[in-house]
């Protein structure tokens, strides 16, 4: 919570001191229920997974509130549970080999790419970087279905392979290969949009001092784009780490490559009600999210505007 | 950059890529030798990458260290790739080099999107005109089977739902939360990051999250735990089965979703009306404007394009929803809150029909279209300004 969403503190100093408004109240109240409202559902979760199963079956968590200091109601049994009984711990650790690779997979060549696009000359530039972006609303789910008959079956037209049986499904290079074609064509978009936007005239002057294009894509573009790289990249952390979909599609519902979002899935499925069980699945997969949000909100928020506000 | 760019495995590949080649076309012994060591490096390299691919994949493998190695491995290939293309096309004839040099760039992203994204279009049309395994023509039924399908109607027709009232009251609950919180002065931040966190949850751990809102149990199964119902019984009422009422269930799920994208226009939003000059409100407010007019006359109509952006962005994501449906313990079938993209996973992968799940699929596809010739244009007129 310690970086600021986004006020601009010019701004905000432009606001005469005396100048409060109308409704003040109003405003403060509307403000309150809205925030209220949105964080029940998150505290019904934090504190349910730190009960123990028979209060859990039996009273509601808000019941809590009227006596937060008892004890012998809290427990971090359920976490010591979900973690090694019900493989959370292993599926944490997937969890960060699928999302840190998918991360930066697709940022590496976007950014390649979106460099090229933006200082370099050669034939079909427009219409290749058109086609790139416009590949952007592709539906995930219109991918699905012939990338995993490629894992698992390759190409062949008449007769012949055209496209090797990689082998790939159910495997960490699949899903990363999968997450970097569904995650390129807004990567590319967003960074060509900040790297197009640095001054042409400190990539002359490199280039008169003999640096070539993969020089001053390192050395210059790569540390002036750190902004744009950073809130790109949360935002593909975040992402692939929330994903359901591909992962389940890509390494499948059981088995030892399972994320911790299909494992969760999977715990819904068997067990139905195990809320205490259920409850500490959960958090321990909002975790990691939380902890990147909340320490690098600003970077997040940067991303996200990025690509939305320019109208 | 702090990263490494080098393989991992291999010493020879350890020179650093951004270092300055000397001056070319010295010595040919020199460059002979270079060319043989970038040569060496790459094949080490593609070497090394096999070997540790089997390992990760052989099931006996200690978990930490697999996981370890597969992080080192991803990250490290990525860069070694890129480093070794240049490195190659370095060796070429100096007139053919900087002809080739743009695809070193923008090589690996065409055909990774060629691979991942184009042909699969191409590929799921075709398999939408074939029968359940993909072997041979069946034309227009599995088309067929998606318009008279009582369940895909009914998926249709909530998805429709699903794309119309969350981004409206999404939007609508971000853009009146960005104003007022605009105002609020100290505690914006903390107020806006509120709202924002349930961005950070997966669709899987929100729908656990609201299932304890939700929750119902029968009399003898138990006391009821869930939100709601506890209000319920406070307030002397019998317990609802939120997730079975019909066709109510549908807007219960959408509000999972309401909550968690709302965060996104709000901060969008957000950013748009601090953009705003603040001269034009002050001189609204000082010709004596009230403050709802202040809003429907000019913070609206100023963030409008904002607005068109965040809704779109929203339609997009509704026609997709997928996880929010998929994770619910209750049959969508019989509780009637099947969505299309829930239905082309299911007739995919659970019920084993290629041909179905890919015409749904072509479905989606083509309701995106417009939007897609929609954001190119937009695109275009941008570059005409730029």
């Amino acid at each position: 919570m310690s970086v600021p969403v986004t006020p601009l503190p010019a701004q905000v100093e432009t606001r005469a001191p005396g100048e409060v408004r109308r409704g003040s109240w109003f405003v403060r109240v509307t403000i309150l229920v809205i925030v209220l409202l949105w964080l029940v559902p998150t505290l019904g979760v934090l504190i349910t997974s730190f009960r123990p199963e028979g209060l859990v079956e039996s009273s509601g968590w808000w019941t809590v509130l009227a006596h937060p200091f008892r004890t012998a109601e809290w427990t971090i049994e359920n976490y010591r549970l979900a973690i090694t009984g019900q493989g959370f711990g292993n599926a944490f650790m997937n969890s960060l080999a699928v999302a840190i690779p998918s991360t930066v997979i697709p940022i590496t060549i976007a950014a390649f790419a979106a460099y090229g696009f933006a200082w370099m000359e050669f034939k079909g530039r427009y219409v290749l970087f058109i086609l790139v972006v416009g590949l952007m609303v592709v539906p995930l789910q219109m991918a699905l279905i012939p990338i995993l008959r490629l894992f698992t079956q390759g190409v062949v037209v008449f007769g012949y392979r055209i496209f090797p049986d990689l082998d790939l499904n159910q495997s960490f290079l699949g899903i990363w290969l999968a997450h970097t074609g569904f995650g390129i064509p807004l990567a590319t978009y967003l960074l060509f949009n900040y790297i197009a936007s640095l001054p042409s005239s400190i990539i002359e002057s490199a280039k008169i001092d003999g640096a070539d294009h993969f020089t001053i894509f390192w050395r210059l573009i790569v540390p002036l784009s750190v902004p744009a790289l950073a809130a790109f990249a949360i935002f593909q952390f975040m992402w692939v780490w929330n994903d359901l979909l591909v992962a389940y599609v890509f390494l499948g519902g059981a088995g030892q490559n399972r994320v911790l979002t299909v494992a969760l899935r999977e715990l819904v499925g068997a067990r139905g009600e195990n809320w205490h069980l259920l409850t500490a699945a959960a958090f321990i997969s909002m975790a990691l999210p939380l902890a990147v949000f909340f320490s690098l909100q600003k970077y997040f928020v940067r991303g996200l505007t990025a690509g939305a506000v320019k109208g | 950059m702090g990263m490494s760019d080098r393989d991992p495995h291999d010493p020879s590949a350890a020179a650093p890529p951004g270092e300055p080649d000397g001056p070319r076309g010295q010595a040919s012994v020199g460059s002979l030798r270079r060319a043989l060591l970038v040569v060496a490096a790459t094949a080490a390299g593609v070497l090394a990458f096999l070997l540790v691919f089997d390992y990760l994949r052989s099931p006996t493998s200690n978990r930490l260290s697999v996981v370890l190695v597969a992080i080192l491995v991803g990250v490290g290939g990525i860069f070694f790739l890129f480093w070794a293309m240049n490195r190659i096309v370095d060796l070429l004839p100096a007139w053919l080099r900087e002809h080739m040099r743009p695809y070193v760039f923008v090589g690996p992203a065409l055909v990774i999107l060629g691979v991942f994204l184009v042909y699969p279009v191409f590929n799921t049309i075709l398999l939408s005109f074939k029968d359940g395994i993909s072997r041979d023509f069946v034309g227009l039924d599995n088309y067929r089977f998606v318009f008279t399908d009582e369940d895909m109607l009914r998926a249709l027709r909530n998805t429709a739902g699903w794309l119309i009232f969350v981004p409206l009251v999404a939007v609508a609950i971000g853009l009146v939360f960005a104003t007022l919180a605009d105002r609020l002065g100290r505690g914006e931040a903390a107020a806006k990051s509120m709202i924002f966190l349930p961005m950070a949850i997966s669709f899987a751990g929100a729908s656990v999250t609201w299932q304890l809102i939700y929750s119902y149990r029968p009399q003898g199964f138990g006391s009821n735990i869930g939100l709601l119902n506890g209000i319920m019984i406070g307030l002397g009422q019998n317990p609802v089965k939120w997730l079975e009422l019909q066709p109510w269930n549908n807007l219960f799920l959408m509000v999972i979703m309401i909550w968690m994208q709302t965060g996104f226009a709000m901060v969008v939003l957000s950013a748009a009306i601090k953009a705003i000059p603040d001269e034009i409100i002050e001189a609204a407010r000082i010709d004596g404007a009230s403050e709802m007019q202040v809003f429907r006359k000019i913070i609206v109509p100023s963030i409008l394009p904002t607005i068109v952006v965040v809704s779109t962005y929203m339609v997009i994501n509704a026609m997709k929803v997928f996880d929010i449906v998929f994770v619910q313990p209750a049959n969508a079938e019989v509780n009637g809150t099947v969505v299309v993209a829930e239905r082309m996973i299911r007739w995919f992968f659970l019920l084993d029909h290629n041909g179905r799940g890919a015409a749904i699929a072509v479905i989606l596809f083509v309701a995106v279209v417009p939007v897609m010739i929609w954001n190119v244009r937009r695109f275009r007129e941008q570059e005409a300004i730029r």
